[in-house]
C-alpha cells in the first residue's frame, strides 16, 4: 500500500500498514497512529487554515514518540510558518501557491539563533549560550 | 535588570529583519491582509479607530533609562510626542506609520526592547510585581522566573497559533500584586516543608466576558520543571483549546468544560514526554537569571535615623508629607521607599506620559533609583529605590512635571483602557468617563476619606480595564447604538481575588459621576469603623448598595440582557 495518502479512517483499515502514508486533519491526534511509527512512510499534516495551529503540537508529538520518517506539513500555511514548521519537526512542505517557491524558501534561514529546545535544535540556548568574558 | 549578549541581541536584530521584509512584501500586495494580519500582531502592531497602535513590551514592567529615552525620542520622531502605559505594564504608542513600525522596530532593538508577541494569539509579555526585589514581603524575587519565561516563550515554534491569547504571571510575594488568579497561568512561588522554594500554578484564571479565577493545577512545582510543565499545559491546551468561537478560545474555558481533574491528568500525560528533558532548567541556568537581579548597590544607612529625618521633612511640609504618605511604600533595605510615580492627574488620560516626562523620570532614575524604572498594571510608574534623604528633591521635581498627583490606591488613581476614543473593538469611550469621575471628586480630603479604592473601567467586554477585579468596575456597553455603561461592585485582584457582580441598569455616560458619588455616599453611611469599601460590600452585599441604581436617565435593562454572557458574575466568587 505504497504512494495513496490515505485519510485516518481509510489508513485504520488497512490491513498492512507497511510503508503506508496518512494525512492527519485538526482534531486527528496522532496518538491513533501509536505502534506504527515504525512502518510508517508519510505523515501530512494538514493546515486547512494557516492559523490554526494544532499541527505544530501534532508534529511535536509524533517526533517525541519516535517517528522518523517524512513528516509533511499540507494546506495553507504560509511561508512565514517555515521556520517554525522545521523546528516542530517537519522535514516536507507541501505548499498551497508553489508560484514563489524559491522566496518562499529564504524564510527558513529568517532566524539563525533560538531559545528553545526544538527538533532541529535538541538543547535550549541556556544549555548551550558560551558568556564572554567579563 | 536583564542584560542582553550577543545570543538575545541576535534573535531580535533577526526578527526585526524579517518584519521589515514581511512589511515590504504586505505593501507590496505580496501577502494578503488576513496573512499579515498575525504577522503584524505578534509584532505589537494593531490597527485601530485613528491609526495603527503599536504595543511595545517591557518585560514584567522592568526599564533602564536609556530605555525611557529612547521611548520618548521614538514617540517625538515618530508618533505624537507622548506613550501610553497598559494595563499590562507595556508601552503603547498610538499613532505609529505601518510602513515606519520596522524602523522603531530596530531603534527599539538598539536598546534591547522588541513589540514580540505583545498581541496575537501567541504567549504574551509575562507580567509580575511591580515592586519584586524591592518589597518588604517577598520570598524571592520573582524576575527571574519572569526572564526565563520570556526566553521560553518568545518565538516559541510550537505555541504562535494557538486558539487565542495567553498570559502569564508570577508572584513571589505574600499579597498578589500580580493579579495571578486572573491569567491564564498564574505562578506562585512557595516555600514548601522541606524549606525549598517552589511553584504553585494556577490555570484558568482571566477576565474578558467569562471572567474566571484560576484553579489550582500543581501545589508544588520544582523550580527546574517549571519550563516542561508550561510547555505541557500550552500543549494541552493547543491541541484542545476551542478555536470554533473565539469567545469560548480562552484556556479557562477549556478547564471549566475538562474540568480541572481531568485536564491536569491531561497535563501530566503531555508532560510525560517533556519532563526531566533538556528545558529542564538547569542551577547554572537559575543562577544566571537571578545575577541580573542581584540588589544594587545600596548604601548602609542607619534606618530609624533616615526615618525621622523624613518624619521630619514631611511635617515641615504638610504637601510633601501627604504625597510620601500617598505614593512611597516601605522598602526591604533601611533607610529606602519605593516611590510610585501617579499617571492619573485630572485631566490627562490614565497612564499616557509625554516624551518630556519621559525624559525628565529618566533623568530622575539616574539620579535617584540605580537608573531603573517600573511600569505598573495599574497605569502608574515606580522609582524602586529612593533614598528617603533624597524624597524631598525628588518629589520638588515630580511636581514641576505635573507628576506627583498624591492619590496612588485611591479612588482617582483609575485604571482604564483607552476605550472608544482609540480603540477599534470599543462599545463605548472609557477616557471621558474616568476624566468625569476625576473631576468630579477632586476634594482630596473625601477621597482619602473613601479610603482604598480601585476603579477600573473598560471600554468593552474585552476587559482590558480589569473592570471585573475592581472595587468598583465600569463597563461600557453598547445599546442600541447608544454608549451605556454597567457597573460592577466588589471585584478584587488580591489574594482573596473576587469578580464584581453587575449592578442593576445601565447608565449614561453624563449620569456616571452621579452614580459613583450615590454608591459612595451610600458606602459612607453604612461603613462601620476602618472598612475599606470592598470590607463593607463584602459584609453589607451589593442589595444594600443599591441605593445608586436610582438615578434619573438610567436605562434599565431586563435581567436578562444584563446578565446574558455572564454566568459567573452572578455571584461572588472568592477563594
Ligand atoms: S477593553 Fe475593549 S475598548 Fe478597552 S482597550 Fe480593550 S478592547 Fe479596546
Amino acid at each position: 500500500m505504497t504512494g495513496q495518502i490515505c485519510s485516518l479512517d481509510q489508513w485504520l483499515q488497512l490491513a498492512d500498514k507497511n510503508g503506508s502514508a496518512v494525512q492527519l486533519e485538526p482534531g486527528q491526534e496522532p496518538t491513533a497512529l501509536a505502534g506504527y511509527l515504525d512502518q510508517l512512510a508519510l505523515v501530512v499534516i494538514n493546515f486547512p487554515v494557516f492559523t490554526d495551529g494544532r499541527g505544530f503540537s501534532y508534529a511535536r508529538n509524533l517526533r517525541e514518540q519516535g517517528y522518523h520518517g517524512e513528516l509533511r506539513a499540507g494546506g495553507h500555511f504560509i511561508r512565514d510558518q517555515l521556520t517554525y514548521l522545521r523546528r516542530c519537526g517537519f522535514n516536507a512542505f507541501q505548499m498551497a501557491d508553489e508560484a514563489d517557491l524559491e522566496s518562499a524558501l529564504a524564510s527558513l534561514a529568517d532566524f539563525t539563533e533560538f531559545y528553545q529546545a526544538a527538533e532541529d535544535q535538541p538543547l535550549p540556548l541556556f544549555r548551550r549560550r558560551q558568556q564572554p568574558a567579563h | 535588570m536583564y542584560v542582553y549578549d550577543q545570543y538575545d541581541q541576535q534573535i531580535i536584530d533577526e526578527r526585526v529583519a524579517q518584519f521589515r521584509d514581511q512589511t515590504a512584501r504586505f505593501l507590496a500586495g505580496k501577502i494578503s491582509a488576513a496573512e499579515f494580519l498575525p504577522l503584524r500582531l505578534q509584532n505589537g502592531l494593531y490597527v485601530q479607530r485613528q491609526a495603527p497602535m503599536l504595543r511595545i513590551a517591557v518585560p514584567y514592567g522592568l526599564m533602564n533609562s536609556r530605555q525611557l529615552r529612547k521611548l520618548a525620542e521614538i514617540s517625538r520622531v515618530y508618533d505624537k510626542g507622548y506613550a501610553h502605559i497598559s494595563t499590562r505594564q507595556n508601552v503603547q504608542l498610538n499613532w505609529p506609520m505601518l510602513a515606519e513600525v520596522p524602523d522603531i522596530l530596530a531603534e527599539l532593538a538598539t536598546v534591547q526592547m522588541h513589540a514580540i508577541q505583545t498581541s496575537g494569539n501567541c504567549v504574551r509579555n509575562t507580567t509580575t510585581d511591580q515592586f519584586a526585589g524591592v518589597a518588604c514581603d517577598e520570598l524571592e524575587d520573582p524576575r527571574p522566573y519572569c526572564e526565563i519565561i520570556r526566553q521560553w516563550s518568545t518565538l516559541h515554534p510550537e505555541f504562535a497559533f494557538l486558539p487565542r491569547k495567553f498570559k502569564i504571571a508570577v508572584c513571589g510575594s505574600t499579597q498578589d500584586r500580580a493579579a495571578i488568579h486572573h491569567h491564564d497561568i498564574g505562578l506562585e512561588l512557595l516555600g514548601n516543608a522541606q524549606g525549598e522554594i517552589g511553584l504553585k500554578v494556577l490555570v484558568g484564571g482571566g477576565l474578558g466576558r467569562t471572567p474566571a479565577i484560576g484553579s489550582v493545577i500543581c501545589e508544588w512545582l520544582d523550580k527546574k520543571h517549571m519550563l516542561t510543565y508550561l510547555e505541557a499545559i500550552l500543549r494541552v491546551y493547543n491541541k484542545h483549546g476551542r478555536r470554533d468561537n473565539k469567545f469560548k478560545a480562552r484556556i479557562k474555558i477549556l478547564v471549566k468544560a475538562m474540568g480541572v481533574d481531568a485536564f491536569r491528568a491531561a497535563v501530566e500525560q503531555e508532560w510525560l514526554a517533556l519532563k526531566d528533558g533538556p528545558t529542564t532548567l538547569t542551577d547554572e541556568e537559575l543562577m544566571r537569571a537571578r545575577s541580573f537581579f542581584d540588589s544594587p548597590d545600596y548604601q548602609v544607612m542607619d534606618g530609624d535615623h533616615a526615618a525621622a529625618e523624613l518624619q521630619g521633612a514631611c511635617s515641615r511640609d504638610a504637601i510633601f508629607g501627604n504625597w510620601v504618605k500617598r505614593n512611597t511604600q516601605a522598602h526591604r533595605v533601611p533607610g529606602y521607599r519605593i516611590v510610585t510615580i501617579s499617571l492619573k492627574a485630572t485631566g490627562y488620560a490614565p497612564g499616557d506620559v509625554t516624551a518630556e516626562q519621559l525624559e525628565l523620570l529618566a533623568e530622575l532614575a539616574d539620579q535617584y533609583s540605580f537608573s531603573e524604572i517600573r511600569s505598573t498594571h495599574q497605569q502608574n510608574l515606580v522609582l524602586g529605590d529612593v533614598q528617603m534623604s533624597q524624597l524631598y528633591d525628588l518629589w520638588q521635581r515630580l511636581q514641576t512635571a505635573g507628576l506627583a498627583t498624591p492619590n496612588i490606591g485611591y479612588l482617582t488613581d483609575i485604571i482604564c483602557c483607552p476605550g472608544g476614543d482609540y480603540c477599534s473593538l470599543a462599545n463605548a469611550k472609557s477616557l471621558p468617563v474616568a476624566e468625569a469621575i476625576q473631576a468630579r471628586f477632586d476634594d482630596l480630603d473625601y477621597v482619602y476619606d473613601l479610603g482604598p479604592l480601585e476603579l477600573n473601567i473598560s471600554g468593552c467586554m474585552n476587559a482590558c480595564g480589569h473592570h471585573h477585579i475592581g472595587h468598583i468596575g465600569i463597563l461600557g456597553v453598547d445599546k442600541k447604538g447608544q454608549e451605556y455603561y454597567q457597573v460592577c461592585l466588589g471585584g478584587s485582584q488580591a489574594k482573596d481575588a473576587s469578580i464584581g457582580s453587575i449592578l442593576g441598569p445601565s447608565f449614561k455616560q453624563e449620569d456616571m459621576p452621579d452614580v459613583i458619588d450615590n454608591l459612595l455616599s451610600t458606602y459612607v453611611t453604612l461603613r462601620e469603623e476602618e472598612e475599606t469599601f470592598l470590607d463593607t460590600y463584602r459584609r453589607v452585599g451589593i442589595e444594600a448598595l443599591q441605593g445608586a441604581r436610582v438615578c434619573p436617565g438610567s436605562l434599565r435593562m431586563g435581567v436578562s440582557s444584563t446578565t446574558a454572557g455572564y454566568p459567573w458574575i452572578q455571584t461572588t466568587q472568592r477563594r
